[in-house]
């Protein structure tokens, strides 16, 4: 491992037991890596401010005392409370666990974090850009901006992220270097008709099935509509790594380092190709529907946080009717502000909006339990498991309809 | 035996064999120090002060919060033996190192290395990763 003199002052102590930290974890990752050297980031996501206990709060504050601070932008994720509102905080544990998560938060503020609240980074402007190396660790993001921003970054996990973020520098291997970003297996769309890719619920479903293949494989779709939006490559992007666990995924025509199959399988051949059919779509719906249709207790959307456009959608969804059923949107605090128009309009209708926390936790802040509806592939998929909850998934103007039945109402034409 | 050295530090301790992949976050709780993941099959197992021995972890980027807190907390293992090394425990073990001085090694070893160690009984990490085992007597 070739450091240069400063990063070997650092590991010394030179600029503070944090920095000495810090570089320790990245020069230790490095090694286990199999790195040689350490490439300059230009901006970081972190995870390590979503609380997993004292311990997380505890390496916050060494680092604040310490006075540390990060070398390049940094951008905090969700936390597990709103530090807006109050009342969304998670019952069933303990005050220690609520307030430890707040002060995360604040600390990771004052150590000098943008603190944008948010799993969907890349929604806000003034982010990183192709070709830029970065750090990230939530998983749809680390999956988006590899794919959609063609930035560079591995899955960074808590600790480390703050660790590359605090020295500017990330171990040079994985997903930074150009033979890390090639395809490896190959999904075509042949069998798909092309009305069905135009639906949102489509990008979920692709995504939540190419995951559960690739595994952490980097899968290459071929066939997507040339129109599908940034809403849709959030969509894949966050169901194939909840999925699967997929950091990179490349759409041929679509994503940025994927001109055409030779340059994005780097000239070699597909490891394995899957050709996908109407029915490896229904299985994935069924799947993500672990609830079965009937009386709804709540809906919740926004996983990852929700967009201007998709809040745009699901006001035209609802068409000026009340909701019957508890609704919650979550989204960051800048796409609120951003859309407060139609949110304004939303809300007169019963929706509630959440924000800087992830509605993981929600449900059960508002004590709701029992048949959950969401639009979101990732939600369906951690939901139950995470909650306990019974998840049934639906496109957006499902969930928006059957939050005006207060029951599950199914479309016929997005019949699989 | 020798071993990759993942994280560096001396342990010694009885050995406790996952058969399967553990995640330290959301399969594990380090207030009890138990893994609680339903689907394990060593579900109800204590990890407080034994070399902790399995194929490989689970990923999550939570992961190491959950080492280290178990660390702090005093439930967590003596040492961690993998046969595929592991990024998330290095880190949570590094930490947890210097924020509360609980030394726990995190290592790596061959495949042969690994059968040995699954069926020993007490083992013994000298702080150069040379691993010492004390073998189940045949019965």
């Amino acid at each position: 491992m070739k450091l240069d003199a400063r990063d070997q002052a650092r590991l010394e102590g030179k600029e503070g037991p944090a920095i000495a930290l810090a570089m320790r974890l990245v020069t230790k990752a490095a090694d286990i890596m199999g790195a040689t050297s350490l490439i300059d980031v230009s901006f970081a996501h972190l995870d390590s401010c979503f609380y997993a206990g004292r311990a997380h709060l505890d390496f916050a504050k060494f680092l604040q005392s310490h006075k540390a601070r990060f070398a390049v932008p940094t951008w905090t994720n969700n936390g597990v409370v709103s530090l807006e509102d109050p009342s969304l905080r998670p019952i069933g544990e303990d005050t220690e666990m609520v307030e430890g998560a707040r002060a995360l938060m604040e600390v990771y503020a004052d150590l000098g974090c943008k603190p944008v609240f948010t799993c969907a980074p890349y929604q806000l402007p003034g982010g990183p850009k192709r070709g830029d190396h970065i750090v990230v660790g939530e998983s749809n993001a680390v999956s988006y901006y590899n794919a959609v921003t063609a930035a560079r970054t591995n899955k960074y996990g808590a600790y480390l992220d703050v660790a590359c973020a605090l020295i500017g520098k990330a171990p040079f291997a994985g997903l930074h270097t150009e033979q890390g970003r090639r395809g490896d297996i190959l999904f075509t769309l042949e069998n798909v008709p092309d009305s069905l890719k135009q639906e949102s619920i489509f990008c979920h479903l692709i995504g939540h099935h190419v995951g559960m293949l690739a595994g952490r494989q980097i899968p290459v779709i071929e066939g997507l509509s040339p129109t599908t939006n940034v809403d849709g490559l959030k969509a894949i992007s966050a169901a194939a790594a909840s999925s699967g666990g997929v950091e990179h995924w490349h759409g041929i025509g679509i994503t940025p380092e994927a001109p055409d199959l030779a340059t994005a399988f780097g000239g070699k051949a597909p490891k394995a190709v899957y050709k996908i059919t109407r029915a490896d779509l229904r299985a994935a719906r069924n799947a993500l529907s672990a609830g079965r249709d009937g009386p709804l207790d709540m809906v919740q959307l926004g996983t990852p946080h929700f967009s201007p456009s998709e809040f745009a959608n699901l006001l035209t969804a609802l068409a000026g009717r009340r909701v019957k059923v508890p609704t919650q949107v979550s989204t960051s605090r800048f796409v609120r502000d951003f859309a407060q128009t139609h949110i304004a309009q939303l809300e007169k209708l019963g929706v509630s909006i959440v924000t800087d926390t992830c509605t993981y936790y929600s449900p059960r802040a508002r004590g709701v339990s029992g048949r959950i509806m969401t639009n979101a592939a990732k939600w369906a998929w951690y939901a139950p498991g995470m909650l306990g909850v019974e998840a049934v998934f639906g496109s957006l103007k499902e969930c928006a309809e059957s939050a005006v039945r207060g029951d599950v109402w199914r479309d016929k034409e997005l019949e699989l | 035996m020798k071993s990759r050295i993942l994280h560096q530090g001396a342990a010694h301790g009885p050995v406790l064999v996952l058969t399967e992949a553990l995640s330290f976050w959301g399969a594990f709780d380090p207030r009890e120090g138990e893994i609680i993941d339903i689907h394990h099959p060593q579900r109800g197992a204590k990890l407080k002060g034994v070399i902790l021995v399995m194929p490989e972890t689970r990923g999550s980027g939570t992961a190491p919060g959950g080492i280290a807190e178990a660390l702090r907390l005093g439930t967590g293992p003596a040492a961690i033996i993998l046969g595929k090394g592991d990024m998330n425990l290095a880190i949570g073990a590094e930490v947890a190192q210097t924020l509360y001085a609980t030394p726990c090694p995190v290592l790596e070893v061959d495949e042969k290395t690994y059968a040995v160690i699954t069926s020993a009984k007490h083992i013994t990490i000298a702080n150069d990763g040379t691993i010492t085992v004390q073998a189940l007597p045949n019965r």
